[in-house]
């Protein structure tokens, strides 16, 4: 009989820890934010328009995603699988394309000299795009200059680009920079 | 062969230990919880990216959600696909006062890192969204994020 009243006691403490752990469980978020980094153009000065317009031609693809979600990579239409190796050939240039973007030997700290392609991607949408549409392109897009990061340091570190450190990461970053940029809306389609 | 024989008695300590586990539990969700700061009132399904990488600094970013009103304020706002920022429906000229207001609440040192995330619905047209991200590159905020879900 001295028992029972002991028992009680440590049963309703359990049932409140209980009571709020429930609580937690339903109010916590646990996932973590995941997304695709950009960083936006500032807006140009007068004075610097003139030198923007100077990229030359080959150094662009444009790649454009209309109002139905159709794409357009380098004035030829594509489906959204197609466009990373189109990507890919595009930054790399295997073979000294003369169409394609023109490569320059740069200076790599603790690397020496090594072939930078100057490819920009030109990303155009239209006000009707959908955002999935969008974001499937723009992922595609670092789908493609990830590989190509990846094969830099295969290359040079013998590691994949995410086991390397963070100094090396920067290196092959500069090695093959990621250069999208992304223009303001055409108004190609019917406004919605 | 003393060993064996209180068995059957010895059975009321397992409370105790029942609950400090349950204790555990809650020490440990109430240290990793964070609590939902805004209410979400308009609908977002985010779209897919496999190349979504992780968010570093969390607490230096701030949220714009795009997307329909939820189904309950559908009455009251309509279905076009709306902006919301903090808590309540706003237009892309409040975007400036945002920006400002959640840079005022950082640190100096901390501004410069200051990501803005774009949390918009996958249905949502690119317009309004060009629209948000020029009024971002008119108060400076260029650090942005397309939130996406991690596709495997």
């Amino acid at each position: 009989m001295a028992r029972r009243p002991r028992l009680q006691t440590y049963d309703s403490s359990a049932d409140i820890a209980f009571l709020l752990l429930c609580y937690f469980l339903m109010t916590t978020t646990m996932g973590s934010q995941t997304g695709l980094s950009r960083r936006l153009p500032p807006i140009p000065d007068e004075n610097q328009k003139a030198q923007d317009q100077k990229v030359n031609r080959r150094n662009i693809i444009v790649v454009r995603i209309n109002a139905q979600d159709r794409l357009l990579a380098g004035n030829e239409p594509m489906d959204v699988s197609q466009l990373k190796d189109k990507i890919k050939i595009f930054l790399t240039n295997p073979t000294n394309d003369p169409n394609l973007p023109e490569k320059v030997p740069t200076e790599i700290a603790g690397l020496g000299n090594r072939m930078v392609s100057k490819g920009v991607i030109s990303l155009q949408n239209d006000r009707g795009t959908s955002y999935q549409a969008y974001i499937a392109v723009q992922n595609e897009l670092v789908k493609a200059v990830n590989e190509l990061r990846d094969e830099a340091s295969m290359a040079e570190f013998g590691k994949s680009f995410i086991a390397l450190s963070e100094d090396q990461q920067r290196i092959i970053k500069d090695i093959v920079p990621q250069q999208i940029s992304e223009a303001e809306p055409k108004d190609t389609g019917k406004k919605r | 062969m003393s060993m064996f024989k209180k068995g059957g008695k010895k059975s009321t300590p397992n409370i105790g230990t029942s609950s400090d586990i349950v204790f555990m539990l809650l020490f440990f969700f109430m240290v990793t919880t964070q609590m939902r700061e805004t209410e979400n009132k308009v609908v977002v399904k985010l779209p897919t990216a496999s190349e979504s990488a992780k968010l570093e600094r969390k607490d230096l970013s701030s949220y714009i959600n795009v997307g329909t009103p939820i189904t309950s304020l559908q009455a009251q706002y309509g279905n076009e696909t709306r902006i919301q920022l903090n808590d309540s429906f706003k237009t892309t000229k409040d975007i400036r006062d945002f920006v400002a207001a959640e840079r005022e609440s950082m640190s100096e040192a901390d501004r410069a890192f200051m990501t803005v995330c774009i949390r918009a619905d996958e249905n949502t047209r690119m317009g309004i969204v060009t629209d948000i991200k020029q009024e971002l590159r008119r108060c400076s905020a260029l650090k942005i994020m397309y939130s996406a879900r991690k596709a495997d």
